[in-house]
Parts: structure tokens; C-alpha cells; sequence
């Protein structure tokens, strides 16, 4: 039971809702970056909804799948195939045993495939999330690479009820978009925040800078100067914050960031925006939109609302 | 103690205002970070300590309304004691030319010999104030003045794993070859982040530390 890797694209990891409650030991919470898009998609093919998928970034993967399994993808502008058959992004869909799937980028940054079943790597820490930097986790605590086969864990129950309503093709059930394209990230204070530094901050466009990573979005292009940054003593950072080194270029923080950092802390992106965020290529273009904490929270609220409804949908179907 | 958002799902606790000496605000971080997690409090999935500070992270739009009165309440700073005894731990260090490749550069600045500063920094007792930057790596408050030293110019891009190192106040471990811009004056044979050990790693925030010299036989014969 097993997924064999033709083509690992440009750069695809293991992941799944990442890592809690290690903090104190310096270990990041990781897991998908866009964890809403990972959650649907394993909902879509009947998993529970934090198991391990593939998280993949730009480039074209084709993997071939040596059983008979459901697939589903979430996240950016995408395509993909089975054999010639076009696969529509958040929908549910049969792989037959020794059927290659094709995953290629239009123009998105980064897309979440679920197999039926979950990807079954070891867990580690309590998660099958890959930690890049501290190298352990997911397949061998790295990247893949082509040739690397990918063991798959037992489908459950419901993923062969849903096989049962998919005589052939794609299934007649789909979820709906949970990030949508947005111009701008919206953004709370900071502990560090100033009206100054945040009026720069919002009144400018700036540019994802070529060395972003999972760790963080370097944005460029923008000026928002350091005039004598306080010294300040390092504390908890989180995905989401807008840190401003002396350099005086902002850095977004994305799942795999450090747990505690020393620059300023001056604003953050809201959860529910951090799916958007994911999805930012070296080059593209960001601006940023201030919130108040209170309705940032209350999206976030509505989001899980929405998720747990979709959930609580296809169980009343299929449960 | 003045509690900020740290985004949308966490809460910083600042408690610099509860003291001016450095060492009584770890010791109430460390305190505050040990009662908030024993407290189990609904929604929290996460509670971590640094310098002066606590930090609390809750499961996706679970932040409760009244959560700062209950974290007022369970971190009264008159009714901090410390957490017991504290755990002691030895980590060996084999400070020969080959591991300390930053030794003439801290000699240079503190105008001590090599003998000086290894003695100076194994006779030391150093608290874990927090563990960050990569997984395992201790931040250790303590270091003598002395042998305050500004970081590297330019980081190195490999620091070898179980690399021993200073910048400034900081003494700290890399735990895994990572990039990194401390002076590197030793090395320790010991692996500080074990992923298949709970906890994985093999120092905890409040532990004190001693480094102990040993000769490079001794580092062979103790390398895991």
C-alpha cells in the first residue's frame, strides 16, 4: 500500500496539523501551512481531518498510486489529473490501482493533497508533520524526492462509503473556498505596534522577497526605516506575526517559524488570512488591511463554525 | 504584569514590570509558565516561558472572554515561590583548537588567554532561561562579564551539532549543524535533542547547567 513518487516537483513535504505543546522545547508547531486547505481535503475523501497528506510547492508532482483510493486537493490555482481525466480542486475522487496522478501549478503557490487513508509515516512528537530544519518527521525529516514510495495508513469505514458513491469519476459532493483571493492580509496590532511604524505599514506595497520560505515571507520593496529599534529581550513568536528587524524589512512568520525571536513584534496576520498567506510566491505583490482583534476572532470563530458544518454535512450523508 | 495579544490565538504575558533584576523576572517567568499549564485551562494547547515574559496559545477561536482575570489570578507575583529544587545537570565540553573555532576571536575582545576563558566558562552555573532559535537549543542566562562578546560579523552558514557558543550575555548549545552568529569556543559530545525521548529535549527552561571540561579521548569515547 503504498504512493510512489515519479516526479517530487520543486519542493513537496509530508504534513499534517503540526505539532502542539512543545514549545518549552523549541519545537515549532509546523504542519501545513494553509491547515484549513489540508482539513478539507482529507474531509473530502472521508479521513479524519488532521491526517498526513502532501503539501506541495509550485512545480509539477505525479505520483503513482498502487491501490485503489480516494484523492482530493485544496489551496491555490492548480491542476490536476488522473491519467487524462481532470480532477476540480475540492472535490472527491477514485484512483484505481496503478493510476498516475498529475499535479501542476497554474498560478498558485502551494496546494494540500488527502489519499484515503492518510500518508502512514511515522509519528514523531505526536505528528507526522516534516520538520525541515531539525530534520526529523514526515518521509525521513525532508523533502522528497523522486523514487521515494510512500507508505499509506488503512482507509477508514467512511472512506469506503464514499467510494460506494463514486461509481466512477469525481464525486457529487464538494467543499466550499475557504481562502479566497484577497488583495490585501489583514492585520491586528502588535505588542510592538506605533502609529508611525503602522501607517507605513499599511500605506505601502510590498514584495515577497526570493528567500521566503516556510519559515517566513521577507517582504521588500517597501520602506519602513528603523529609527533606533529599542533593544529588546527576546519572547514567543507565533505564524502570522510581522516582525521588523533593524534591517527595517518586515518579516511575515509562517508555520515553520522559530518559537521566540528579539525584533519587533508590530502587527499580525489574522488566522483565518494565513491560508492567503501560504499561497505568496518570491515577486508577488502584498498589502495589508488593519482589523480589530474582536472581529479578527469572531472569523476565526465563523471559519471553524463553517468547517465543522461541512464535516457535520457529509456525516449526515454517508454517517 | 500587563497581558497583549500575540495575534488572534495567543496571549503574551509581559511581566517586566514586576521586577529590575533579571534574575527574579526568569524565576517568575518560570514560575507563571509552570501554574498556567497545571491550571488546564480550557482551550490553552500551549504555554511556553522566555526571559520576562509567558506565553499561552489556544486551539483555533478558543480564547475564552474572561481569560486575563484567570490568568491574573493564577499568577498573583506575591504568591510566586520557586518550583522546588531545581534539576542540576553537567554537560561536558571538549574545548580543543579543533571544536573552538572562535576562541582566538573571543580572546581578541576579552583580552584573556584560552586557558582564561574555558576556566572562566566551566566555572560557571548557568539557568536555562528558554529553549528556542532550533529545537533543543538552550539559551543559558549567567555568563560572567567578562566574556561578553558581540556575535559574529557575519553568521557561519554550518555550525557543527554540539557546538558550544557565547554572543553577548548568552552562552548556548547548537543541538544540530544549523547556520548560526555565536562564538563557538568548544565542543560537547552529548545530543541535546533526542525526537524519539519525551521530553525530546535534554534540557528544560529552569534547569542549571555547568559545562565540565574533558579532553578530546573523552569526547570519543562519550559521543552519541
Amino acid at each position: 500500500m503504498t504512493a510512489s513518487v515519479i516526479s517530487a516537483g520543486f519542493h513537496t513535504t509530508v504534513q499534517d496539523c503540526g505539532r502542539a505543546g512543545l514549545r518549552k522545547f523549541g519545537v515549532t508547531p509546523g504542519g501545513a501551512l494553509d491547515s484549513v486547505s489540508l482539513r478539507l481535503a482529507n474531509l473530502l475523501v472521508g479521513n479524519p481531518e488532521c491526517v498526513a497528506g502532501l503539501e506541495i510547492t509550485s512545480g509539477r508532482v505525479r505520483l503513482k498510486v498502487e491501490v485503489d483510493r480516494l484523492v482530493a486537493w485544496a489551496g491555490g490555482e492548480f491542476e490536476m489529473r488522473i491519467g487524462d481525466e481532470p480532477i476540480p480542486i475540492l472535490h472527491c475522487a477514485r484512483v484505481s490501482a496503478g493510476a498516475v496522478i498529475e499535479i501542476s501549478p497554474k498560478h498558485g503557490g502551494r496546494v494540500w493533497l488527502a489519499i484515503s487513508g492518510g500518508i502512514d509515516v511515522p509519528e514523531i512528537l505526536g505528528s507526522r508533520a516534516t520538520d525541515l530544519r531539525a530534520h526529523f518527521g514526515g518521509w525521513e525529516g525532508r523533502a522528497l524526492r523522486d523514487g521515494d514510495a510512500l507508505p499509506l495508513g488503512a482507509e477508514s469505514e467512511l472512506c469506503r462509503r464514499f467510494r460506494a458513491a463514486i461509481p466512477i469519476g469525481v464525486s457529487d459532493w464538494s467543499a466550499p473556498r475557504f481562502v479566497p483571493r484577497r488583495r490585501f492580509l489583514r492585520v491586528i496590532r502588535g505588542k510592538n505596534w506605533d502609529d508611525d511604524i503602522g501607517a507605513k505599514l499599511l500605506a505601502q506595497k510590498f514584495r515577497v522577497a526570493m528567500n521566503s520560505d516556510r519559515m517566513g515571507l521577507r517582504l521588500e520593496g517597501g520602506e519602513i526605516g528603523s529609527n533606533n529599534p529599542p533593544e529588546l529581550v527576546s519572547e514567543a513568536v507565533a505564524p502570522g506575526t510581522i516582525q521588523l528587524p533593524p534591517s527595517g524589512a518586515p518579516v511575515v512568520l509562517l508555520g515553520d517559524c522559530q518559537t521566540i525571536g528579539g525584533y519587533r513584534k508590530i502587527a499580525h496576520v489574522i488566522t483565518v488570512d494565513l491560508g492567503y498567506a501560504a499561497q505568496l510566491q518570491p515577486l508577488d505583490e502584498v498589502r495589508f488591511e488593519l482589523i480589530e482583534l474582536e472581529e479578527s476572532r469572531e472569523l476565526l470563530r465563523e471559519r471553524e463554525r463553517d468547517i465543522a458544518l461541512f464535516r457535520a454535512g457529509l456525516e449526515a450523508r454517508f454517517g | 504584569m500587563t497581558i497583549h495579544p500575540l495575534g488572534d490565538t495567543a496571549l503574551i504575558i509581559d511581566l517586566a514590570d514586576e521586577s529590575s533584576d533579571a534574575d527574579q523576572l526568569l524565576a517568575l517567568s518560570l514560575f507563571a509558565a509552570d501554574a498556567i499549564e497545571r491550571a488546564r485551562l480550557p482551550g490553552v494547547v500551549d504555554v511556553t516561558s522566555a526571559y520576562r515574559s509567558i506565553a499561552l496559545f489556544f486551539a483555533p477561536g478558543q480564547v475564552e472572554q474572561n481569560i486575563k482575570e484567570k490568568i491574573r489570578a493564577l499568577i498573583l507575583p506575591k504568591r510566586a515561590r520557586s518550583r522546588g529544587k531545581a534539576r542540576r545537570t553537567e554537560i561536558p565540553v571538549c574545548y580543543d583548537n579543533e571544536f573552538a573555532l572562535d576562541l582566538a576571536r573571543v580572546a581578541g575582545h576579552t583580552s584573556l588567554t584560552g586557558d582564561g576563558i574555558i576556566a572562566l566558562h566551566a566555572s560557571t552555573e548557568y539557568t536555562v532561561a528558554c529553549i528556542g532559535f532550533v529545537p533543543g537549543f538552550p539559551f543559558l542566562a549567567g555568563l560572567p562579564e567578562k566574556l561578553r562578546v558581540p556575535r559574529l560579523e557575519s553568521p557561519r552558514t554550518k555550525v557543527p551539532a554540539g557546538s558550544v557558543a557565547i554572543a553577548n550575555a548568552q552562552a548556548g548549545i547548537y543541538p544540530f549543524e544549523s547556520p548560526g552568529g555565536w562564538n563557538v569556543i568548544g565542543r560537547t559530545p552529548l545530543r541535546l535533542f533526542r525526537v524519539n525521548e519525551n521530553p525530546p529535549a535534554f534540557l528544560r527552561p529552569g534547569d542549571r547547567v555547568r559545562f565540565r571540561r574533558i579532553t578530546r579521548a573523552q569526547f570519543d569515547a562519550e559521543l552519541e
